[in-house]
């Protein structure tokens, strides 16, 4: 790959010397730029438009200094470097990896079928076969009903299990108990209570027969589910719909004894189902996987049907035997699904012991026993062969019939664990891929397929290419989707590209790409996608809890599209049933999702159904969700809420005295919320709820009280001065008891609000002090809570809050001694606070006393400190200093001293670190005068300039910077002429921060200082400085280039021109574009003339390179002096008329861009006749086919309609605009749209006239009027 | 379409076109080249006051009356099309 890649970089190297040695910019953006990541798009756009590049369309300015353009800066080669990063090949990162266990529930979910469109449907009556909102109802409110009896017979288990353990221990039988509790399930149906009939014969184990017309789980083929055959961990298993609770039987009962030997470890929940039932069928569990929803539509609704399970056949047209018992044997669960690699070891090591397991066959029992002596006797009648059913479901095809060889057809399709070649046009493969896009490995004839799998095998090619392909060809592929979109329609489509979705090796680039598609589709299809809203939700929720911020914004704007696509009654309708959910992840996303369409729809629609969700009285679950809502558009849209923050506080209040507690945490929480997003506005809105707050933080305890706090802390910044102030000591009481609470989340709330009152106004500094600071200091100033993150910032935020209400006195007084303290991280607590309140509030109040302390602490901890990686202890430490200024006089010298001794430690971290110290302190070093310390500093700087660790390096010569900058370049010590030939060999680093700082510092002093040093040092420098324009670093080249102006400033043109003229014959192309740049820098500083007549002079070398090289610094020249070139215009024309007539491509074209640059810098000046002269020699080039030359050409043309103006240019354009070569039309039809879009109007009064025909009006007569 | 004009303004010729109704390209004929230029000119008359101003003096109406005309004549400023001799 590398290596391909390399070849083809260097052909195209070739490729572009051979053509243009020195061509126009936008050739280095062929080369260098487009890195793949480039290609990632972070925003979907609104529309097809493709942005234009703002980089380059940054407004030019006036000259601010002498520079390069930015253009230049910005596109100047970096040579060598092919390390990944840059080349976009990054470790492609697979989503499930980064997620949790929580986000990873998304694959929980299942796609769910296709709705009824009220909409399309009109008045008819839902055909049977589509599922209703009131079929989804009912189903959630049977999933619901069943959760709730199975935890009451999870109970009663408990119950009676303690009950018999009690016995138990009595009788001290154990031998009696275990039959006992392996028949529990068969005593607890018969003599159990209620609950257990109801489980029984109502949803239970029914449920899922129950309807299998409405093919609910079969509609989407979603093969990536098979993984859930093996359930992992705490997966759900869909298969038996018994979620938790069917785990809880199993975890605590014996797993059915001597029935189920063959229990595997993986089955359990597997095994959890049957025993429930007294005589399940595998094969009907079978069938729901593998009908096709084809056959699924055939068979019988069996809504009302008796269980069929118990009948043993099914009414899916499965065909029962062998072949469908073979099915889930892991090599075909392997072709089929997507499976990890651990999923595939269990599956693997699970077949192996059924293997040996599985009953003896006839033959092997012939085998085993000796051929004489023994009869076969016949089985008695009564005799019922045991089938467990977990053994069943894995077995080999042995139970269901005779296992008679029989030669398999040949499959030549096979793939021998070799992944095929896609077909021709088709992108790579991964295996995980084969599964959905398998079908396009079959070389089948495509003529021979129903339109219908066309279609499909068509949406299939075009998604991959999507998701593997080459950037063009995902585009292309993007485009036609988007295109066919309504003739694919939506249920082809969605079938595709949700299950691709819900692949769980998915990667973040894929998803992204997918997503779009998604984006792109419903834009197209419009309120086409209403039957697919809830399945195109199950897969786009999860990306709303998405750590990465993209993936949130991108599922955010897909479910505002889908909502504006649906029309809000469709998005209620498809999330209604999710609101109740049993499931809090569902529920959780749910919330979200529907904020998401409240902000697309807007809140005063969605109103009325949130009103009635919240208060829900049929289950909690829904009010908490609907509450939820509330909360997550609030933190959604922010100050939006305002004008109807008042409707929404009165929907979730009585949330507030809800039976539940989930409900009353989470309406506290919500209140929070919309109070925070309201700030500073809105209080009456509140007023209703202050009430019952007020009352909860008296009774609650524990994460309600919490709660209760944060909506109080964040509603009493909303108040008036005069409430806040009575508010905030009422609630300061309940605050003041809950910091000592051990709990961390109840610490943090207390912390935040405390924070919000403290800065509150109204809230008195008096109050603070002798009320709050105590018992804040004591309880939460301990080593402890530095240690955690997230506690260690929000004390330091909540204390510099105080601080800023009772002044940096009262805090620092608390804490300096603490900067002594044992513990580093608390010393580093302690830092960060100083450090921010002083900044804040700067040192005035801070008294002698305390500034020893102080200052002594700071060192103390300062010289302690063993890890620092944050550079808390060097920020605080130069924060201190400079906002103590003069007062820091007494203390420098043993700063210095401290600095000294550190600079010279073993530790590279710390010799930086004193080094950094330094330039943060040098202005207040300079303030205190002590100028002398200052230089002895610089001495003993320069004498470390041979340090070996960049990053050192790097800060030392920052440090040297920083003191030469204060006190100037005649009083530096070591003097400059000393110092400067020190700094030219550090130049040659190639560390990105020993050049930033070495150029910076070389700059300054050349600025500043240049008479101090010789010309001939400057002349070294000038070489070095050459390499310096190549840096990657724009800061770099920028400094670089302004050293340029400088140093020729300074010693004059002659010499560094005739350096960088001969530069211009080296080979290296990167190396001459450097150098044109610098000539028209130096061109610029010393004025044109001190320039042009050497540059003009070097035109006559006979060599290609030096000749474009001249053109280039001629273009950059132009282009930089602007206005200034109207008097070298005709100077250089001669010059221009001659490259422009050159044979060579790239003469021409570098001529161009520099006509260019002149006509735009001297339009209006009066050059007139130049120009025109010089467009006779442009326009001949407008044929070109060549990009760069075209572009150049084009853009002169360009040029010269801004000087000459567009009647001018129209002029020569007419000519050809109705040429009979349509070559030629086509390009003067280009120049004249570019015409006609720059200066529309100022054509009209040029436009040729035209003579009237027989029927048509074509003069313009009104122009012929005269008064 | 040439590699170059990726680059520039004439890269997506079509959208240039719906962008910017004026605009021409080969195959373009005498009748709606015509057209546009009419067009543009009413516009242009009609944007710059002093114009109009002129006209409306020189034809002797009210500067009201005469951008109303001009804007009429945006309809159909050359007739209607002629008969397209079929290729």
């Amino acid at each position: 790959m590398d290596t391909e890649i390399a070849k083809t970089q260097e052909e195209r190297k070739k490729m572009e010397q051979q053509l243009a040695s020195l061509t126009s910019l936008t050739f280095d953006r062929d080369l260098y730029g487009g890195v793949d990541r480039e290609a990632y798009e972070t925003s979907i756009p609104a529309t097809d438009d493709e942005e234009p590049d703002m980089g380059l369309n940054e407004v030019a300015q006036k000259l601010a200094s002498y520079t390069a353009p930015k253009s230049v800066l910005k596109e100047m080669p970096r040579g060598g470097d092919d390390s990944e990063e840059t080349n976009g090949f990054r470790k492609p990162s697979r989503i499930i990896d980064r997620e949790d266990d929580y986000r990873r529930r998304r694959l929980d979910r299942i796609i769910s079928p296709e709705r009824h469109d009220p909409f399309a449907a009109g008045e008819k009556t839902p055909d049977s076969s589509v599922r209703t909102y009131s079929d989804i109802m009912k189903e959630e409110s049977l999933k619901r009903k069943k959760e709730e009896t199975l935890r009451e017979i999870a109970n009663k288990k408990k119950q009676e299990e303690e009950a018999r353990a009690e016995k138990g221990g009595k009788e001290e039988n154990d031998a009696n108990s275990a039959p006992k509790r392996r028949n529990r399930w068969d005593q607890s149906t018969e003599d159990g209570g209620n609950a257990v009939k109801k489980a029984k014969t109502g949803s239970d184990w029914d449920l899922p027969d129950a309807t299998p017309g409405i093919g609910r789980w079969d509609a989407t083929p979603t093969p990536g589910r098979i993984g859930d055959a093996t359930p992992g961990g705490g997966r759900r298993n869909r298969w038996d719909e018994t979620p938790t609770p069917g785990r809880v039987v199993d975890s605590d009962g014996t797993p059915a004894g001597g029935v189920t030997p063959g229990a595997t470890p993986a089955g359990v929940t597997w095994d959890a189902t049957p025993k429930g039932m007294a005589t399940p069928t595998p094969k009907r569990q079978k069938s729901r996987w593998d009908e096709t929803p084809a056959s699924m539509e055939s068979a019988t609704p069996a809504l009302g049907a008796a269980t069929p399970s118990l009948g043993g056949v099914t009414p899916g047209p499965t065909p029962l035997g062998a072949i469908d018992m073979a099915t889930p044997t892991p090599n075909a669960l392997a072709m089929r699904g997507a499976i990890t690699p651990e999923q595939y070891n269990l599956l693997r090591w699970e077949k192996d012991i059924e293997e040996r397991n599985r009953p003896l066959t006839d033959e092997e029992l012939d085998g085993m026993f000796p051929q004489e002596g023994y009869k076969i006797l016949e089985p008695p009648a009564s005799y019922v062969p045991i089938r467990t059913p977990a053994r069943k479901l894995l077995a080999t095809p042995t139970p269901m019939g005779t296992p008679l060889y029989s030669i398999p057809d040949e499959n030549r399709g096979q793939q021998f664990d070799l992944g095929q070649e896609p077909p021709a046009g088709l992108p790579f493969m991964k295996p995980e891929d084969y599964q959905y896009f398998g079908a396009l490995l079959n070389e089948e004839d495509e003529e021979e397929l129903s339109p219908e799998e066309q279609k499909e095998r068509k949406i299939m090619k075009l998604l991959l290419k999507v998701k593997n392909g080459t950037p063009p060809q995902r585009k292309t592929a993007l485009r036609q989707l988007t295109d066919k979109a309504r003739e694919f329609g939506a249920g082809p489509l969605f079938n595709r590209i949700l299950p691709l979705l819900m692949q769980p090796t998915l990667e973040d680039q894929e998803r992204h790409l997918l997503v779009k598609v998604i984006d792109r589709v419903l834009y197209k299809l419009d309120e086409l996608v209403r039957p697919y809203v809830h399945k195109i939700l199950v897969v786009i929720e999860p990306l709303l809890i998405d750590e990465d911020y993209y993936a949130r914004v991108e599922g955010r704007e897909i479910i505002s599209n889908l909502s504006k696509a649906a029309g809000l009654a469709t998005m209620i309708a498809a999330m209604r049933p999710d609101i109740d959910n049993i499931d809090e992840y569902v529920r959780n996303t749910t919330a979200r999702a529907f904020s998401v369409v409240a902000s697309a729809l807007g809140i005063p629609a969605l109103l009325p159904f949130l009103k009635a969700v919240c208060q829900s009285k049929k289950s909690w679950q829904a009010r908490h969700t609907g509450i939820k809502i509330v909360q997550q558009i609030a933190i959604l849209i922010g100050c939006a809420v305002l004008p109807h923050l008042r409707s929404l506080v009165e929907i979730i209040e009585h949330g507030l005295n809800d039976e539940n507690q989930k409900v009353r945490t989470i309406t506290a929480l919500s209140l929070a919320a919309l109070a925070e997003a309201a700030a500073p506005y809105g209080i009456e809105s509140f007023d209703s709820v202050l009430k019952p707050l007020w009352k909860g933080i008296r009774s609650h305890r524990g994460k309600v009280l919490a709660a209760f706090l944060k909506a109080i802390g964040f509603i009493i910044p909303l108040m008036d001065a005069m409430y806040a102030n009575y508010y905030t000591k009422e609630v300061m009481f309940i605050l003041i008891r809950e910091f000592q609470s051990p709990d961390e989340e109840m610490k943090k709330i207390v912390l935040k609000v405390v924070k919000q009152c403290v800065s509150t106004e109204g809230v008195e500094a008096e109050y603070i002090r002798s009320d709050i600071l105590p018992e804040f200091f004591r309880n939460f100033w301990v080593r402890r809570m530095a240690l955690d993150r997230r506690n260690y910032r929000q004390l330091v935020e909540t204390t510099v809050e105080i601080a800023n209400k009772v002044g940096v006195k009262d805090i620092a007084g608390r804490i300096v001694e603490d900067l002594k303290d044992e513990s580093e991280p608390y010393r580093r607590m302690v830092m960060e606070t100083i450090e921010k309140v002083v900044t804040n509030m700067g040192a005035s109040d801070i008294d002698a006393r305390l500034e020893e302390l102080l200052i002594d602490g700071i060192l103390y901890a300062f010289q302690e400190q063993t890890s620092d990686d944050a550079n808390v202890m060097l920020n605080g430490f130069g924060a201190v200093v400079n906002s103590l200024g003069q007062r820091v006089k007494p203390y420098l010298p043993q700063i210095c001293g401290t600095i000294k001794w550190r600079l010279n430690n073993k530790s590279a971290k710390v010799r930086q670190q004193a080094a950094d110290l330094i330039s943060r302190i040098a202005v207040v070093m300079k303030q205190c005068q002590e100028e002398q310390l200052m230089g002895h500093l610089g001495v003993v700087l320069y004498e470390y300039l041979g340090e070996e660790y960049p990053e050192v390096l790097g800060s030392i010569l920052g440090a040297l910077k920083a003191i030469v900058n204060v006190i100037g370049m005649t009083k530096m010590t070591p003097p400059i002429k000393d110092l400067l030939p020190r700094l030219t060999p550090i130049l040659k680093n190639r560390h990105e921060k020993v050049q930033e700082n070495c150029i910076d510092l070389v700059g300054r002093i050349a600025d500043r200082g240049a008479e101090f040093v010789p010309a001939r040092e400057w002349m070294r420098i000038c070489f070095e400085l050459l390499e310096m324009l190549k840096a990657h670093k724009k800061g770099i080249r920028r400094a670089t280039v302004n050293t340029f102006g400088y140093i020729a400033k300074a010693i004059g043109p002659q010499d560094v021109l005739a350096t960088l003229l001969n530069n211009l014959k080296v080979q290296e192309r990167q190396n001459r574009v450097c150098t044109t740049v610098a000539i028209a820098i130096v061109a610029e500083t010393c004025s044109p003339f001190t320039v042009l007549p050497a540059l003009m002079n070097e035109y006559r070398v006979p060599e290609l390179n030096v000749q474009n090289g001249v053109l280039k610094s001629l273009s950059f020249l132009f282009e930089y002096i602007g206005e200034m070139g109207k008097d070298y215009i005709y100077a250089v024309t001669p010059l221009l008329e001659d490259a422009l007539m050159d044979r060579d491509l790239v003469h021409r074209q570098t001529a161009a861009s520099a006509v260019k640059h002149m006509a735009l810098g001297v339009a209006g000046l009066g050059c007139e006749d130049a120009l025109v002269h010089l467009l006779n020699y442009v326009w001949p080039n407008i044929f070109e086919t060549s990009p760069h030359v075209i572009n150049a050409v084009m853009e002169a043309i360009e040029g010269m309609r801004v000087a000459l103006g567009a009647a001018v240019v129209l002029n020569y354009c007419l000519q050809g605009l109705f040429h009979p070569a349509r070559k030629v039309r086509e390009v003067y039809w280009k120049i004249y749209n570019s015409l006609y879009i720059g200066s529309q109007d100022a054509l009209v009064a040029a436009y040729p006239i035209l003579e009237d025909e027989q029927n048509n009006v074509y003069s313009r007569p009104e122009l012929m009027m005269f008064v | 379409m040439q590699a170059s004009d990726r680059f520039n303004i004439n890269s997506q010729l079509e959208h240039l076109q719906a962008k910017y109704v004026g605009t021409g390209h080969a195959d373009l004929n005498r009748f709606e080249w015509a057209v546009n230029i009419q067009r543009d000119s009413y516009a242009s008359y009609i944007g710059h006051y002093p114009m109009l101003a002129y006209f409306a003096l020189a034809e002797n109406e009210s500067i009201g009356r005469e951008r109303y005309n001009f804007m009429q004549k945006m309809l159909l400023p050359c007739g209607l099309p002629p008969e397209r001799e079929d290729d």
